[in-house]
């Protein structure tokens, strides 16, 4: 499925703004990023396994934070970031 | 308000937007060489430059332009390996490195992480990657970083993968040592000054804010306090067991028995195989006080050290004391301290943080700090003349010195 990749992580993907990966759960999509774009999935999910402040994950233009979430071939995934800060 | 100068003598500045930013994922064709001064700041790293007399630095990057850098430093076992501690406001910390002189970064494949426990307690999630030390020099590849919370980790292979040091993360007392996590300082608890014997790879030291002071004869496996004779900050006994803030430490690396601290609450020295804390910043003039974060030490003479005291006074502002910028600098082991003012601002109003005060190994040795408000300041005759050798960078949280070897 396609994925939307917000700016602060193009770096991982050679600049790409949407990549291909698969996953039947957001959890097993988001390894499958890391597969394909190492290191990426450190910077958006912490080591307990929690998405990290200020990431959001947008299924069918709806904001999940359930990584268990199950995801089928159709799915429209955007992973974006909150705009704050200084 | 009038706007702030560049003193004169500070020829050396040039002026940003000289170089392109370097993006960390593309391989640019930074090479550093001699003596550089790597500086971290909130909005990336930059490298100044010097020339070989140390009159002219020049302003390269930054790297990482809007990263938090907290910590860019050189591995001085091969003199070309640089490790930075970083991340975003809103990506995971993690470690990029370079073996190629800054030519090429890599990010490390398994960055600094937390394991999971062994019972039901809720993981802990490494929020900072903040220092970085080179291990002992007969560990080439060999490093630890300190995090905030309080983690420590261990990577064998040049920083490409750690792993936590379990003697502290998994600690019985580290709960009871870090204290509540939801009183934790907005700015992060860190593990900070991790120290390697240079005689011992076995024998460490490291700093945290919510505990103290840490040592460990077995490589990290154990640990133990090694607070006496220090004050602490809060609470109504001031001599606790722990509960003391270190803000920088360090020992000497000729005389491996000396240790410095520049803490929350005064300046201290350490005479091992003593336990106990004396307090030098006593020494200090007493409308200066002897408060402040970073501590630096000559390379070569273990009775003379480099301090940057700041206003502890009421709300603690944390600038410098009467807004009148100045270096401390003691010849005897803290007995005595001089003031050291002369090429600074009559007004400023900066902080000095723990990482961004170092010296170089020079005949005459270079003492250089970064600034709150984004300046980067040197002497080459140890403090008797300082100059902006940058201005107008982000907010410095690191200054290190690198000598590179090509």
């Amino acid at each position: 499925m396609k994925v939307g990749i917000p700016s602060v992580l193009q770096s991982y993907t050679g600049g790409a703004r949407t990549v291909d990966a698969d996953g039947a759960t957001v959890a097993a999509l988001l390894l499958d990023l890391d597969a394909r774009f190492p290191g990426i999935r450190f910077r958006m999910v912490n080591e307990a396994n929690v998405l990290r402040p200020h990431m959001r994950v947008f299924v069918n233009r709806e904001s999940t934070a359930d990584l268990g979430r199950t995801l089928t071939p159709d799915d429209e995934v955007m992973i974006l970031h909150a705009l704050s800060g200084g | 308000m009038s706007e702030p100068t560049i003193p004169p003598g500070s020829r050396a500045f040039e002026p940003l937007g000289e170089s392109p930013p370097l993006d960390p994922h593309r391989h640019e064709p930074l090479a550093l060489d001699g003596l550089t001064l790597l500086v971290g700041t909130k909005k990336g790293v930059f490298f100044l430059q010097g020339d070989g007399e140390r009159e002219a630095f020049v302003l390269n990057g930054p790297a990482f332009l809007g990263h938090i850098v907290q910590h860019a430093i050189v591995d001085p076992r091969d003199r070309r390996t640089l490790l930075i501690a970083l991340r975003t406001g809103h990506l995971g910390p993690t470690v990029f490195r370079s073996t190629d002189f800054g030519r090429s970064w890599q990010e490390a494949s398994k960055p600094p992480a937390f394991a999971k426990p062994k019972d039901d307690r809720k993981s802990n999630v490494v929020e900072i990657v903040f220092w970085l030390t080179p291990g002992h020099v007969d560990e080439p590849g060999v490093w630890y970083a300190g995090t905030s919370p309080e983690g420590l980790f261990r990577s064998e292979d040049g920083g490409d993968t750690w792993q936590p040091v379990a003697g502290w993360n998994d600690h019985p007392n580290w709960v009871r040592w870090t204290g509540d996590m939801k009183e934790r300082n907005p700015d992060g608890s860190p593990i900070h000054s991790i120290l390697i014997d240079p005689r011992d790879r076995r024998h460490m030291y490291f700093g945290t804010g919510s505990a103290g002071v840490f040592e460990s004869n077995d490589q990290g496996e154990s640990w133990h306090l090694l607070n006496t004779g220090m004050l602490s900050p809060t609470g109504p006994d001031p001599h606790p067991e722990y509960g003391y803030d270190p803000h920088c430490m360090t020992l000497h690396p000729m005389a491996p028995d000396l240790l410095y601290q520049q803490n929350h609450c005064g300046i201290y020295r350490m005479r091992r195989p003593e336990a106990r804390w004396v307090r030098i910043g006593d020494n200090m003039p007493r409308e200066i006080g002897d408060i402040g974060f970073p501590i630096a030490l000559h390379p070569r003479d273990p009775d003379t050290a480099w301090v940057f005291p700041m206003d502890g006074t009421d709300v603690w502002p944390r600038t410098c004391p009467g807004g009148k910028p100045a270096v401390y600098r003691t010849r005897d082991g803290g007995e005595t301290w001089a003031r050291l003012d002369r090429g600074f601002p009559a007004r400023a109003w900066y902080t000095v943080l723990r990482q961004s005060m170092a010296v170089d190994s020079e005949r005459s040795i270079g003492v250089y700090f970064g600034t709150t408000n984004g300046e980067v300041w040197g002497s080459t005759d140890e403090g008797e003349e300082w100059r902006c050798l940058a201005a107008h960078l982000p907010h410095v949280y690191s200054v290190e010195v690198a000598n590179f070897a090509r």
